[in-house]
C-alpha cells in the first residue's frame, strides 16, 4: 500500500496579473519606456512585461520622495505614520492569499512557504514597525532622532515580498521616504504592494517602486539626491556599493552573502536537528544568504546523521511550486540554476561525493534536486563559496574547538546554527562564533524584533529590531 | 526472553540502554508536527486515507455504563460500520473491558464478524494502580474469555519515579500471559508521562519488553494522542526496527474524533516510518466517535454533498 499525495494546487484565479507594469512613482502608476519579461520560473511562461527604469524614471522617484519628505512625511508625528503603517500591515493581511500566490509565480517558491512564512512576516514587519513609530524617543537613540531622508532601496529576488517589508517598514517608522527597486526577476508583489500603498492612502511619494536590472540599481546608488542606501544581495555587488558611496555622504547598511555552518554535537535532539538541516539548507530551494550550508558534524555521529538526514530527503516534495504539498519549488532563474550547476561540477571534480534523492523533475521550468555533498574539507571550494542553492556541504569535525575554528574559517558571518542538548555548550559555542544571527536547536527562524545582519564580508548593519531602526535615523547606528 | 539483544533484564543494562537515547527538542518536534498537518490530502488520495483509516479504527466503548446490549450494538456497527455500503470495510478491532469481552466476541462470531478481534484494557485500566497479581489475572480473564489483542497500562508512577526496571518487568510478565495468543500493546497516558524526552524513553523500554504495539493513551487523560506525541513514537519504531529489524505497530488514541485528525495521523505515518505501516497490522486508532465521521466524509465524496449525522448509525 502507499499513500501517493494527489495533486492538491492552489488556484491562481485569486490573482490578475497585467500584461504590462510601469513605475510607482508620486503616489501613481506612470508608463516605463523600455520592458523586459517576468517569468514564472516554474514552467517558463512570461508572466508579464516589466518596465526598464532609466535616468528620468529614477529622478523623478526621488524628486517625489523628496518632495513627500520635504512637505509631508517628514513633518508628520509619529502617531500618525504609525496609523498608515499599521493600515498597510492590516491590508497586508487582508490580501495574504493573493500576494502569496502571485509571489510563487513569480519567484517559484512553494506556496506552503509564501503562504505560511513570506507574506506572515512581511505583514508581521508592518506591525512591528508602526508600533515604533510614535515611540522612536524612546528606543535608545537620543532624545530626539530624525530621519536620514531618502532611502534607496535595493532587494534580492529570494524573499521579494518579505526583504521590501524589511527595508520599506523600518524607514517609513522612523519618517524617511523610500525609492525601492525589487529584483529584475520577481518584481510582481513590489508592484502589487503598490496599490496596497494607494488602498492605504499614503500620501503620494513616501514609497516610490521603480523596476529594472542592474544599471537602474546603479543610477539609485549613484543618485546624489539620496540619502540612505540599503542594500540586500550578493556580497560582489555589495562591495561595488560601498566603493559607490565611500565618497559621499550617503549612509549604508549591505545584507550581503552567507556560507553558515550548522554544527551538530554529538548529544543533539537527533530527528529535530534533521529536520533543522533540512530547513536551513531546503528553505526556499537554498535560496537564503543566511541558510545552512556548511553542516558540520561531530564525526562520532555522522555516520547515523547522515543515513536519517538521506531517508528524510526522500520524503522532500520536490515540484509544482503551487502544489500545496510541494516543499521544494523551482529555481529562480535560468542563470542562477548556472551557477548552482557549475559550483556543484566543481564539488565532483573536487572529489566530494554527491547525493541526491530520486526526483521527478518537471521537463518545463527550472530545477535543482536536493543533493548533499559528503567528504568536503575546508579546502574545496562547496565549503567556502555561497551556492545559493539545495546544495549541502558536508564536513566533520572532532572536538568542539575543531567545530568553532571551521566554522569562523570563512570570509563569511552572517548565520549559524548549534545542535546540542547542553546548555553550556550552546552558550559557550555562541561566545565564539563570528556571525551576526545564531540559532540554538532551530534554523531559519526569522522575527521583526530580533536583529540581522552580518559579520565581515556578510555585509554592515542591521535589520530589524531596535538595531534596525538605528540604521534609519541620524545621528546613531551605521554613518 | 532475549529483549532483542539490547537488555539483559538488569536495571544497569536497561539504565545503559534507556540512557544512551538522544533527546528530542520540544519545538523541533511540535514544529515538524505542525508542518505535516499542513499537507492537503485531496481526492483520490483522500479516499484511499478515509478506507485506510476505517480499516484502522479499533472502535472503542470504555464506559461504567456499557451493558452487554451496548458492546453487541458496536459490534455490528465494527463488521458494517456502514449498513447500507458493503464497500465500506470492518474495523480493525472491538476494544472493550475485560467482562466484556466474551459478549462481544460470542456475538461478533454470530454476525459473521470472525475477521474481527476483540481487544481489552488491562492491568486495572485506567490508573494501572494494583497489584501485580491482580494485573496478571485481569490480562488472563480477557485471553480466556477470547480476547486477541491486550491493551495494558503501564505504571506511570513507577516511570516518573524512575523505576524503569519495575515498569520493564511488568511489561515482561504481561507479554508472557498473552504467549502467542494474544497481541500486547502498551499504553503510556502520554498525558502524564507529559514530556517527549519520556515518550520517547517509554517507546523504547516497551519495545525492548516486548510490546507488539505502542499505544499512546487511555482515552481517560487529555491531552491524548497529540500529533507531536505520535511523531515521536513513530520515530522511536523507525529506530527500534533498524536496530532489530522488528516492526512494532503505534495506535493513537483519544482525541482523534474527525477525518481532518485521522488523515493528519496516516501523513504523520507515511513521511516518518513509510508506507510499510500504513495497514492495520502495525497502525490503528483507538477512537469512537471517528468512525461516524469517516463514513459520512466517504458518502460525502460519493454522492457530492454532506449527509445530516441521521445517515449514519448511531452505535
Amino acid at each position: 500500500m502507499t499513500f501517493e499525495y494527489a495533486p492538491a494546487p492552489e488556484s491562481r484565479a485569486i490573482v490578475t496579473i497585467k500584461p504590462k507594469y510601469g513605475h510607482f512613482i508620486g503616489g501613481k502608476f506612470v508608463p516605463g519606456g523600455k520592458h523586459f519579461p517576468t517569468i514564472n520560473p516554474a514552467t517558463e511562461e512570461v508572466l508579464s512585461q516589466i518596465a526598464l527604469a532609466g535616468k528620468a524614471d529614477v529622478d523623478a522617484a526621488v524628486k517625489a520622495a523628496r518632495k513627500a519628505y520635504t512637505n509631508t512625511w517628514s513633518k508628520m508625528s509619529g502617531k500618525e505614520r504609525g496609523k498608515y503603517l499599521y493600515r498597510i500591515a492590516r491590508i497586508m493581511q487582508e490580501r495574504a492569499r493573493e500576494f502569496a500566490v502571485l509571489e510563487t509565480l513569480d519567484n517559484g517558491k512553494p506556496i506552503r512557504e509564501s503562504r505560511d512564512t513570506d507574506i506572515p512576516l512581511a505583514a508581521a514587519h508592518f506591525f512591528y514597525h508602526a508600533g515604533w513609530a510614535d515611540k522612536l524617543e524612546y528606543a535608545g537613540l537620543g532624545t530626539s532622532p530624525k530621519p536620514l531622508g531618502v532611502a534607496g532601496q535595493i532587494i534580492p529576488w529570494n524573499f521579494p515580498l518579505l526583504m521590501l517589508a524589511w527595508k520599506v517598514a523600518p524607514a517609513l517608522a522612523a519618517g524617511n521616504t523610500v525609492v525601492l527597486k525589487p529584483a529584475e526577476s520577481t518584481p510582481l508583489t513590489a508592484l502589487l504592494f503598490a496599490e496596497v500603498c494607494q488602498q492605504a492612502e499614503l500620501p503620494a511619494g513616501v514609497v516610490n517602486i521603480v523596476t529594472g536590472d542592474g544599471t537602474t540599481g546603479a543610477l539609485i546608488v549613484n543618485h546624489p539626491g539620496i540619502d540612505k542606501i540599503a542594500f540586500t544581495g550578493s556580497t560582489e555587488v555589495g562591495k561595488i556599493i560601498a566603493r559607490a558611496v565611500a565618497p559621499t555622504n550617503k549612509s549604508v547598511t549591505l545584507e550581503l552573502g552567507g556560507k553558515a555552518a550548522n554544527i551538530v554535537f554529538d548529544d543533539a535532539p537527533i530527528d529535530e536537528t534533521v529536520e533543522g538541516i533540512v530547513n536551513g539548507i531546503f528553505f526556499n530551494q537554498g535560496h537564503v544568504c543566511c541558510a545552512g550550508s556548511r553542516l558540520l558534524l561531530q564525526e562520532n555521529i555522522a555516520e547515523e546523521v547522515l543515513h536519517k538526514l538521506k531517508n528524510r530527503m526522500e520524503k522532500i516534495c520536490v515540484g509544482d511550486p503551487m502544489d500545496k504539498n510541494t516543499d521544494v519549488g523551482a529555481i529562480n532563474s535560468k542563470e542562477q540554476l548556472a551557477k548552482i550547476i557549475e559550483l556543484a561540477a566543481v564539488g565532483d571534480s573536487e572529489g566530494a561525493e554527491r547525493w541526491s534523492p530520486a526526483c521527478n523533475l518537471p521537463s518545463k521550468g527550472f530545477w535543482f534536486a536536493p543533493t548533499i555533498f559528503t567528504g568536503v574539507t575546508q579546502a574545496h571550494r562547496i565549503a567556502r563559496e555561497e551556492i545559493f542553492g539545495p546544495v549541502l556541504s558536508v564536513l566533520t569535525f572532532r572536538t568542539p574547538q575543531e567545530a568553532i575554528e571551521k566554522a569562523n574559517n570563512t570570509p563569511f558571518g552572517l548565520s549559524a546554527g548549534i545542535w546540542s542538548e547542553k546548555g553550556s555548550r550552546t552558550l559557550w559555542a555562541s561566545q565564539q562564533l563570528r556571525a551576526g544571527v545564531i540559532w540554538a536547536n532551530t534554523f531559519n527562524k526569522f522575527d521583526p524584533t530580533s536583529p540581522f545582519g552580518g559579520y565581515k564580508e556578510s555585509g554592515w548593519g542591521r535589520e530589524g529590531g531596535r538595531h534596525g531602526l538605528a540604521a534609519y535615523l541620524k545621528g546613531v547606528g551605521h554613518e | 526472553m532475549s529483549f532483542y539483544g539490547l537488555v539483559d533484564g538488569t536495571d544497569a543494562s536497561l539504565k545503559s540502554y534507556l540512557g544512551n537515547l538522544s533527546g528530542v527538542d520540544q519545538v523541533g518536534a511540535e514544529a515538524r508536527a505542525a508542518m505535516l498537518a499542513t499537507r492537503s490530502i485531496k481526492t483520490t488520495s483522500k479516499r484511499w486515507a478515509i478506507d485506510t483509516a476505517i480499516t484502522m479504527v479499533d472502535l472503542t466503548t470504555l464506559e461504567g455504563a456499557d451493558t452487554p446490549g451496548k458492546v453487541k450494538a458496536l459490534c455490528t456497527k465494527a463488521v458494517r460500520p456502514d449498513p447500507t455500503d458493503a464497500s465500506v470495510p470492518s474495523v480493525g478491532a472491538v476494544c472493550v473491558y475485560n467482562d466484556m469481552v466474551k459478549v462481544a466476541r460470542t456475538h461478533l462470531d454470530l454476525i459473521g464478524g470472525q475477521h474481527v478481534p476483540v481487544a481489552a484494557v488491562s492491568t486495572a485500566f485506567p490508573s494501572g494502580r494494583a497489584s501485580m497479581p491482580v494485573k496478571i489475572q485481569d490480562t488472563q480473564d480477557a485471553i480466556d474469555a477470547g480476547a486477541a489483542e491486550i491493551d495494558m497500562v503501564i505504571d506511570r508512577g513507577a516511570f516518573l519515579a524512575g523505576s524503569y526496571i519495575d515498569v520493564f518487568n511488568e511489561i515482561v510478565q504481561i507479554r508472557e500471559v498473552c504467549g502467542n495468543k494474544a497481541h500486547l500493546k502498551v499504553i503510556f497516558e502520554t498525558g502524564e508521562l507529559v514530556t517527549y524526552d519520556n515518550v520517547r524513553k517509554a517507546s523504547f523500554l516497551a519495545m525492548a519488553a516486548g510490546a507488539d504495539f505502542i499505544k499512546t493513551s487511555t482515552g481517560k487523560v487529555a491531552p491524548a494522542a497529540t500529533p507531536p506525541v505520535v511523531l515521536v513514537m513513530l520515530e522511536a519504531v523507525r529506530d527500534f526496527y533498524e536496530m532489530t529489524q522488528v516492526r512494532i505497530g503505534v495506535k493513537p488514541a483519544g482525541g482523534i474524533r474527525n477525518t481532518k485528525d485521522a488523515i493528519k495521523q496516516l501523513v504523520l505515518v507515511n513521511e516518518t516510518v513509510g508506507p510499510d505501516w500504513l495497514n492495520p497490522k502495525l497502525f490503528r486508532i483507538g477512537a469512537s466517535a471517528l468512525l461516524n465521521d469517516l463514513l459520512m466524509q466517504r458518502m460525502k465524496m460519493d454522492d457530492g454533498y454532506y449527509t445530516s449525522p441521521q445517515y449514519v448509525t448511531m452505535d
